[in-house]
């Protein structure tokens, strides 16, 4: 199996965001960076694939320079290459991210070997566009799934699982080579380990450089969208405040008195 | 035409309420442009609801009853709604925010080579033929929110969940006129079916589901272990709720991924959402915003929990949520 897992790198944002002065951009001067939660279980998918069916794994990002700290994150958990696709700092739109990973993926698999398997994030976790791996799989002409939380690969298939609307689960099988939208939920990431993150740091990157386009969306400012409500009634304090919260219970109708 | 196309989703015999929310954006774009909002629906029963539709102000409800196209396929549908794009040269096709909804839209985006736009909250309708729209859309979930333009000859949106207001009386007294419903067959082959639903499981039933729930009590690293949410079930219990929880609870193995509320978890609006021992950031809040109450239990009355949660108790959970158990049951017991 030869799997390929895109990524993108996105500040880690806590309790508030705070934007630039023009609103342009996220400020990120006190913030770390990480990838979405999503992104994080197709990595860990993708090496535990590998651990046991055999061949490799490769993890792509189209980003700043600076993210090769999340290609080396995904090495350190056990993807065995990366390959950056260095912006200028632009922020490239969905269809120009995904014609930049489409001609990728062609140089990859006209140097390497073809991929089996594809795999993004359902949405990125800032911009949460929900259409990537759909162009990317549209535009190479492979099945694609999308949403999924459970995933097995045997026999030249994929056999992927996802919530159903109205509750319980559904299930979609395609033939390889095919391409996986997933979600946190899919597994249990692992963490990297001290050995793993030494080797990472020690691998080389393949770096390559993506024509910028411009289809739109177009980005005319960020907004943090208003507080709503009123300031916060402070029960009581400790276990005293017991008898309090129950009031309260009774008064907005949630506890039968 | 110069309409605006929905694409809705049904269940049961009524369209689903992102699908309502979607019907709701597209008739106040349809009055701005000077348009009809038409849908396009699918399923054995799609004529039943499509005709009602005219409730929410649909002219002509398309109706595929193919069954191929019957269960879920997602390529598929789209080949549908593009061979209609072509049909009736719509300005706008617009979904709910639903999975659904992102995903066929996004393969009617892809095989057109359009733009789209996902999770809009806001649009206005560009005063020109051929100027770009400008819209209003999510970031991070809504935590933060992006003004844009989208040039296009056909704009494709979903609709962000829960933002936009669903009239829930039922329209005009004295109804609307029925929508016409024109069933069609897209000519679909069979490349297009890859990757459609082919097998269903039926939720497990029994426990009160955590998108249902009215009172969710919820639980964050400040709970500390799996066996620390017992006191919580126990209230859950008690209020005839369900059992929630932050990322930490679920990446430490505390509770499966889908009690997660949150950005990439569940987003939810019970009217009582009790947050304990959870900080409040911003891609948990983005999950129960929607509640109508908050109220936090936590040892730290600076946490950003404060800044979202209406009522607050300070001080450690371990011994207050037990606290709050006992007193129901002591109010409840017969004197
Ligand atoms: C892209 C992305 C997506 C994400 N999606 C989600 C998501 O869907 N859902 C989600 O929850 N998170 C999500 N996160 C993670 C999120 O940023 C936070 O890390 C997470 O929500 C923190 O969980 P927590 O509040 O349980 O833990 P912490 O932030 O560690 O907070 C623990 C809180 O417990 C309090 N506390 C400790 N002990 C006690 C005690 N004994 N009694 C009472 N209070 C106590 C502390 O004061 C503190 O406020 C996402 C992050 C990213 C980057
Ligand atoms: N800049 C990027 N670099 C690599 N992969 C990306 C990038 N942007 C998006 N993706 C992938 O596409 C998925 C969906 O992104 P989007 O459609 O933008 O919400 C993400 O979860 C990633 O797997």
């Amino acid at each position: 199996m030869e799997i390929l897992v895109c990524v993108k790198r996105v500040p880690a944002t806590g309790g508030r965001i705070t934007l630039t002065p023009h609103g342009q951009e996220i400020d990120t001067r006190y913030l770390g960076f990480t990838i979405s939660p999503h992104e994080e279980c197709g990595v860990e998918e993708a090496v535990r694939i590998v651990e046991a069916q055999g061949g490799s794994t490769a993890v792509l990002t189209l980003g700043p320079i600076a993210a090769e700290e999340q290609l080396r994150d995904a090495m350190a958990v056990g993807i065995d290459r990366a390959i950056l696709l260095e912006t200028d700092g632009r922020e490239f739109d969905p269809v120009a991210t995904a014609s930049a990973i489409v001609e990728a993926v062609r140089a990859q698999e006209a140097s390497h070997a073809p991929f089996d398997l594809l795999i993004f994030g359902t949405e990125a976790a800032d911009t949460g566009g929900f259409q990537v791996g759909i162009r990317v799989a549209v535009a190479l002409g492979r099945p694609i799934v999308s949403g999924i939380k459970s995933l097995t690969v045997r026999d030249g298939m994929v056999v992927a699982r996802r919530e159903a609307p109205g509750g319980g689960w559904e299930t979609c099988e395609v033939p390889l080579p095919a391409v996986v939208s997933v979600k946190e939920g899919l597994n249990l990431p692992r963490y990297p380990s001290v050995p793993g993150r030494l080797r990472a740091k020690r691998k080389e990157i393949e770096r390559l450089t993506p024509a910028w386009s411009r289809t739109g969306p177009v980005k005319l400012g960020l907004r943090v969208p208003e507080a709503e409500g009123a300031p916060v009634e402070i029960l009581g304090r400790g276990p005293e405040a017991a008898s309090a919260v129950v009031d309260l219970l009774e008064r907005i109708g949630v506890l039968a008195s | 035409m110069s309409g605006i196309l929905v694409f809705v989703e049904h269940a049961a015999g009524e369209a689903d309420r992102l699908s309502r929310e979607a019907l709701v954006l597209a008739g106040s774009l349809a009055a701005a442009a000077g348009a009809e909002v038409e849908a396009v629906l699918f399923g054995a029963d799609a004529a039943g609801v499509g005709a009602g539709l005219g409730e929410q102000g649909v002219r002509t409800a398309h109706v595929v009853e193919d069954p191929r196209l019957g269960a879920y396929a997602p390529a598929a549908w789209a080949v549908a709604i593009v061979e209609l794009i072509v049909a009736r040269g719509p300005v706008a096709v617009i979904a709910g925010g639903s999975e659904r909804g992102n995903e066929v839209l996004a393969h009617v985006a892809a095989r057109t080579g359009r733009p789209m736009a996902a999770n809009v909250v806001d649009v206005t309708v560009a005063a020109t033929q051929g100027d770009p729209w400008h819209l209003t859309r999510q970031r991070w979930a809504g935590s933060l929110l992006e003004d844009a333009e989208l040039r296009a000859d056909v704009q494709l949106l979903t609709v962000a969940p829960h933002v936009i207001t669903v009239d829930e009386s039922g329209g005009a007294p004295g109804g609307a006129p029925a929508a016409s419903v024109v069933r069609f067959e897209p000519s679909v082959d069979d490349r297009d079916l890859v990757g459609r639903v082919t097998g269903h499981e039926a939720p497990k039933g029994g426990a009160i589901s955590l998108a249902d729930a009215k009172v969710v009590v919820s639980g964050g690293r400040g709970v500390g272990s799996a066996e620390g949410f017992g006191i919580l079930e126990e209230l859950a219990g008690l209020l005839g709720g369900a059992v929630g929880g932050s990322r930490v609870v679920t990446s430490n193995g505390w509770r499966p991924h889908s009690d997660q509320v949150g950005q990439t978890g569940l987003r939810i609006a019970p009217d009582l959402y009790v947050a304990c021992g959870i900080s409040g950031a911003i891609q948990h809040i983005v999950g129960c915003k929607a509640a109508k109450r908050i109220l936090a239990i936590n040892t730290d009355p600076d946490s950003p929990i404060m800044g979202v949660a209406d009522y607050a108790v300070i001080g450690d959970l371990h011994q207050i949520v037990p606290a709050i158990s006992a007193e129901i049951r002591r109010r409840s017991a017969p004197d």
